[in-house]
């Protein structure tokens, strides 16, 4: 049987990798990939923590964390598709207009 | 069964390094895949089926087409480095590295290994009954965030904002 440690092992440096894209990447794009890497890290846990429960409820709760995660996906790329027709860039260094 | 979880857990983590490390978009959309693809495989491991095949069908299936699409569309080409990307490796990969070394002493302190519990039975019609019956307000919220979301999208990526 896998340990939970591992399972939150795994999970960990998944969200750590996340977090390193997203602030050494320069591109819109990849930057909400490593967003999308970020909630998977987190569902490997939800998901870990429910088999040592166990019970089903994390499950159901990385249902709807992909569910909304698919909703945040069209959102967002609707906001890049609007961003590079106003800017013609998808550079992040380029949208600092709401910066003081 | 360890024997899979581990190579299942090299691959994810590899790949990873490949979405964050690569510089073009296209590239990193493809290894992103193979993370969610090993993850599933994780979460069959881990006695979640219904959750492995949504992960297939709508992770690496809708939503990674949906990037694919996009960076197409857009045409985005490989980045170039800039001053705050370059502020962000020196500063923020050693404090990563700190990070993970605070966090990995944690979970491996406060989660010692033990027998796992006999599993919970995951199969859909359980899933379903649970979903139907305790989490029926949260399944027709997601139905609402669903519609706006659609047509937010829609209004977003007409031609004029």
């Amino acid at each position: 049987m896998i340990p939970l440690s591992h399972v939150l092992a795994l999970s960990m440096i998944l969200f750590i990798l996340g977090i390193a894209g997203f602030i050494i990447r320069r591109n819109v794009v990849t930057v909400f990939m490593c967003i999308e890497l970020m909630l998977n890290a987190v569902n490997l846990a939800l998901i870990g923590f429910a088999r040592y429960q166990p019970s089903l409820d994390g499950q159901l709760f990385v249902f709807f964390v992909i569910v909304v995660a698919a909703a945040e996906a069209a959102v967002g790329l609707a906001i890049i598709v609007a961003l590079y027709r106003n800017r013609g860039s998808l550079s992040i260094d380029e949208v600092d207009s709401m910066k003081l | 069964m360890l024997a899979i979880f581990y190579m299942a857990a090299a691959v994810a983590v590899l790949a990873a390094m490949a979405v964050v490390f690569q510089r073009t978009p296209v590239y990193s959309a493809l290894s992103l895949i193979v993370v969610l693809g090993a993850l599933a495989v994780v979460y069959l491991l881990l006695d979640a089926p219904f959750i492995a095949m949504i992960q297939v069908i709508v992770y690496a299936g809708a939503i990674m087409v949906l990037f694919v699409l996009v960076i197409m569309l857009l045409n985005a080409r490989p980045e170039e480095p800039t001053r705050g990307s370059r502020f962000a490796h020196w500063l923020g990969v050693p404090l990563l590295i700190v990070f993970l070394g605070e966090f990995s002493y944690l979970i491996f302190r406060r989660f010692p290994a033990r027998a796992a519990p006999s599993a919970a039975d995951a199969s859909p019609e359980a899933i379903g009954h649970l979903l139907f019956r305790s989490y029926v307000l949260p399944f027709e919220v997601t139905s609402i965030l669903i519609v706006v979301a659609i047509l937010g999208a829609v209004v977003l990526a007409k031609k004029q904002l």
